[in-house]
């Protein structure tokens, strides 16, 4: 068996980037993201790679721009109000179909906010934040050993369907360690990077990395065809975790860090004797629509438990669609919903269909 | 089984290095274990906490809600935390720096000098030890044996000649 | 028949956008004749801006990205560190330079970022139809200075060759103009060392273009060369304002 490591989920995030063949990161300080950073800081040299501290947020996005172009495997790592700050850059990356990888470590907002763990950033994460019609793939690990496997197929993912990818995880993830190891990551067959700028050589046509179509037509056939590998995505990318959900009374729908206080309330409530399910997006984006469409078959109703004042319960009710009830319950700002709290609103949920 | 811990006490009493020393014996020794710090500002001066949780099946939350152990170095610390301490669960506090503890029949309570142990040793900065040596005999998490291996792997060679003052230390405190 | 005039290898072979009498055209084809002087046209990649020179990767023939405005700096490190034989260069103009992307240009010159900087200074918005650029003249009227810039609420032109040599990382600074076969000739000259610096590994270089707009100054081309002599000379002086060989200019 592989030899495990204690490792905190920032750090292992960054090793795992590095072991996926990204030899340039671009940062700028930011809390609770400094680890990866910091990690990458130190490694990077090592192995011929290139940490480099850029002046802002908005430069360091532009960097990625520039060498995810030029064909590199490339990452950047911010939190909540730093990532605002790339969402014009993440836009033009998307625009430009440039594959890259990028890190969220979500942090309490709106503002500046705080720096305790939340995931108000689902809609900035899943619905856009840049102008434009465009996706990010958003891959939610709940563990350290998911930060490290995600970050790997992140990379893969990426360079698939020339997209940018976003692993979001909140400060709790980051921070906490947990046994890891980095044998028999995925790994995937991907791409020639036959369109990247890394000159012609005299050898072929120019290159031309941009996301500007004056004409209409020009820019709706490139959005379409966008779309279409979007299609794929949606196709062939989804990852959920489903636990107990067949006939539960109430199946919980929470991603990251919140899924597995639920599956501690799961366990609770059962010694109550009130089925608990669990249903856990790990890709946020595309979202496990059929997958939850699916259990709302057998399940009696949904609630939707996340660190923000009711984000991803949008997407949980349209899955649904009405089949049956589905509830929501947050905590936001940086506080984590307790097993207790949850349990009490499940109770009260099956309380009223009694 | 599953063993819930916290601890908890000023920034720079060695609270996260101890825990981590906890999750790393556990892993040591074929357990699932999360080890979870608060973190932000108050590390500096302020309270530091830290939740381990060792365990033999897979970890759900990292959270812990209600600790079977918790160690604490402070009396901030212990008064956090100590209602939270479950039935038949066990509080090590450090009674160099704290008072006493709440009269809670349902919890084995231990007030040990660590400090004042640790300074007589001529290892100041070390109560943490005593506290985790006392703690591995009252709670049977692992051996003191397992603790020492786990604790040789962890400490970076820089600090490798102070491993025998930190076994001495664990041992007092096992002895306390 | 033998050609005695045609276009530089790495300037397309396409029709250009700029207005008439507009000095870009001139720009491009130096840094066009440069890059096939020098050989390096296989291995260049060009950024162009947001502002009149959007369609710059239209316009060469080396591979090009196009960036967000004002973040070509940003985007020529992350090349030139992708691809480290590389040679890597940016055209931009004033407020794309030196108003929303100051930062980038700055801490690109920090580092000592070996890339070349063509920067096209001609005192206004182009692009977006005539609006006041960070180096435009105090007094100067456009669409959003109607009354002259009022240094009361707009404040003072930046001189960005100035600003620059103050920064230990740039390797070469020099602001020439393009109105006359001399100065063109010169422009020339110090284009062709910010590129041979950067094969060299010298570092930062940039190149401050003084250019005409007689569209958006509302003169002709005569009227407008004349102009950018009397008016933005004087502000503007040509000139070497760095030289790391030479020692301080």
């Amino acid at each position: 068996m592989a030899e495990k490591m204690l490792m905190k989920g920032n750090e292992a995030m960054a090793e795992a980037a590095m072991r996926a063949g990204c030899k340039l990161f671009f940062g700028y300080p930011i809390t609770p993201q400094t680890e990866v950073a910091a990690y990458m800081a130190k490694k990077m040299p090592k192995i011929g790679g290139l940490f480099m501290q850029a002046e802002s947020e908005v430069a360091a996005i532009n960097m990625v721009y520039g060498a995810a172009g030029a064909g590199a495997r490339v990452m950047t790592s911010s939190s909540s109000p730093g990532i605002s700050l790339k969402s014009e850059g993440i836009s033009y990356i998307a625009g430009s179909d440039l594959p890259c990888v990028i890190v969220n470590i979500v942090r309490g907002g709106p503002g500046l906010g705080g720096i305790q763990p939340a995931q108000s950033d689902y809609f900035q994460a899943t619905k856009g934040g840049g102008h434009g019609d465009y996706h990010l793939v958003v891959l939610a690990p709940a563990s350290v050993q998911e930060m490290v496997s995600l970050t790997a197929e992140a990379f893969d993912i990426a360079d698939t369907y020339r997209m940018p990818v976003m692993i979001m995880g909140d400060g709790m993830l980051g921070q906490m360690m947990e046994p890891v190891e980095f044998e028999n990551l995925p790994k995937r067959e991907v791409p020639e990077k036959t369109w990247a700028t890394t000159g012609t050589q005299m050898k072929r046509k120019k290159n031309i990395v941009n996301s500007l179509y004056i004409e209409p037509d020009a820019l709706e056939k490139m959005n379409n065809e966008r779309l279409e590998r979007y299609e794929l995505v949606k196709k062939n990318e989804v990852k959920v975790e489903t636990v107990n959900a067949e006939n539960a009374d109430v199946v919980i729908v929470a991603y990251g860090v919140m899924a597995r206080v639920a599956k501690t309330v799961m366990q609770m409530m059962e010694e109550k004797g009130i089925k608990v399910g669990v249903v856990r997006p790990i890709t946020l984006w595309p979202f496990p629509t059929e997958e939850i469409a699916k259990v709302a078959e057998s399940a009696k109703a949904f609630l939707s438990v996340e660190m923000s004042q009711g984000q991803m319960v949008e997407d949980v009710r349209l899955a649904v669609n009405g089949k049956k009830p589905v509830y929501f319950y947050g905590r936001n700002g940086g506080v984590v919903p307790s097993p207790d709290e949850i349990c009490a609103e499940i109770e009260k949920i099956v309380g009223g269909m009694k | 089984m599953t063993t819930q811990i916290i601890l908890a006490g000023f920034g720079g009493q060695g609270i996260l290095f101890a825990g981590k020393l906890l999750a790393y014996a556990g892993m040591l020794n074929g357990k699932e274990v999360s080890w979870l710090p608060s973190y932000g500002p108050e590390m500096r001066g302020g309270t530091a906490n830290c939740s381990v949780i060792i365990s033999d099946t897979q970890i759900a939350s990292p959270i812990i809600q209600k600790p079977d152990v918790l160690l604490a170095l402070n009396g901030p610390s212990l008064e956090k935390f100590e209602d939270a301490v479950v039935k038949g669960g066990t509080i090590i506090y450090d009674s160099s720096l704290i008072a006493s503890a709440k009269e809670n029949a349902d919890v084995n309570i231990c007030g040990i000098d660590a400090t004042e142990t640790a300074i007589r040793m001529d290892a100041k900065t070390l109560a943490n030890m005593v506290i985790l040596g006392k703690c591995i005999k009252e709670t049977n998490v692992f051996t003191i044996d397992q603790l020492k291996d786990a604790l040789k792997k962890l400490m970076p060679p820089s600090k490798a000649a102070l491993y025998d003052l930190n076994c001495k230390v664990l041992d007092a405190g096992y002895e306390l | 028949m033998a050609k005695v005039f045609e276009k530089p290898h790495a300037l397309s072979d396409v029709s250009m956008h700029y207005c008439p009498g507009c000095t870009h055209g001139i720009i491009h084809r130096l840094v066009a004749e440069v890059i096939d002087e020098l050989g390096i046209e296989g291995r260049t990649i060009g950024v162009a801006p947001v502002g009149c020179s959007v369609f710059a990767y239209n316009y060469f023939e080396c591979d090009m990205q196009e960036a967000a405005h004002g973040r070509a700096p940003a985007v020529a490190t992350g090349i030139k560190r992708a691809v480290k034989d590389s040679i890597v260069f940016t055209y931009q103009g004033d407020g794309d330079l030196a108003a929303i992307g100051t930062a980038e240009t700055v801490h690109a010159a920090a580092r000592g970022e070996n890339i070349t900087i063509i920067f096209v200074n001609n005192a206004i918005y182009g692009m977006t139809g005539g609006q006041m650029a960070p180096t435009s003249l105090v007094g100067q009227v456009t669409q959003t200075t109607p009354y002259g810039r009022d240094t009361s609420t707009q404040g003072y032109p930046i001189r960005v060759c100035e600003m620059l040599s103050q920064v230990e990382g740039a390797a070469y600074l020099e602001r020439v103009a393009v109105n006359n076969i001399p100065n063109i000739r010169k422009a020339k000259k110090a284009i062709k060392k910010a590129f041979q610096n950067q094969i060299d590994g010298k570092g930062f270089s940039l190149i401050e273009v003084l250019s005409i707009c007689p569209t958006n100054w509302g003169m002709s081309p005569q009227e407008s060369m004349k102009w950018l002599e009397e008016n933005m000379m004087p502000v503007y002086p040509l000139g070497v304002y760095k030289d790391k060989e030479q020692g301080e200019a």
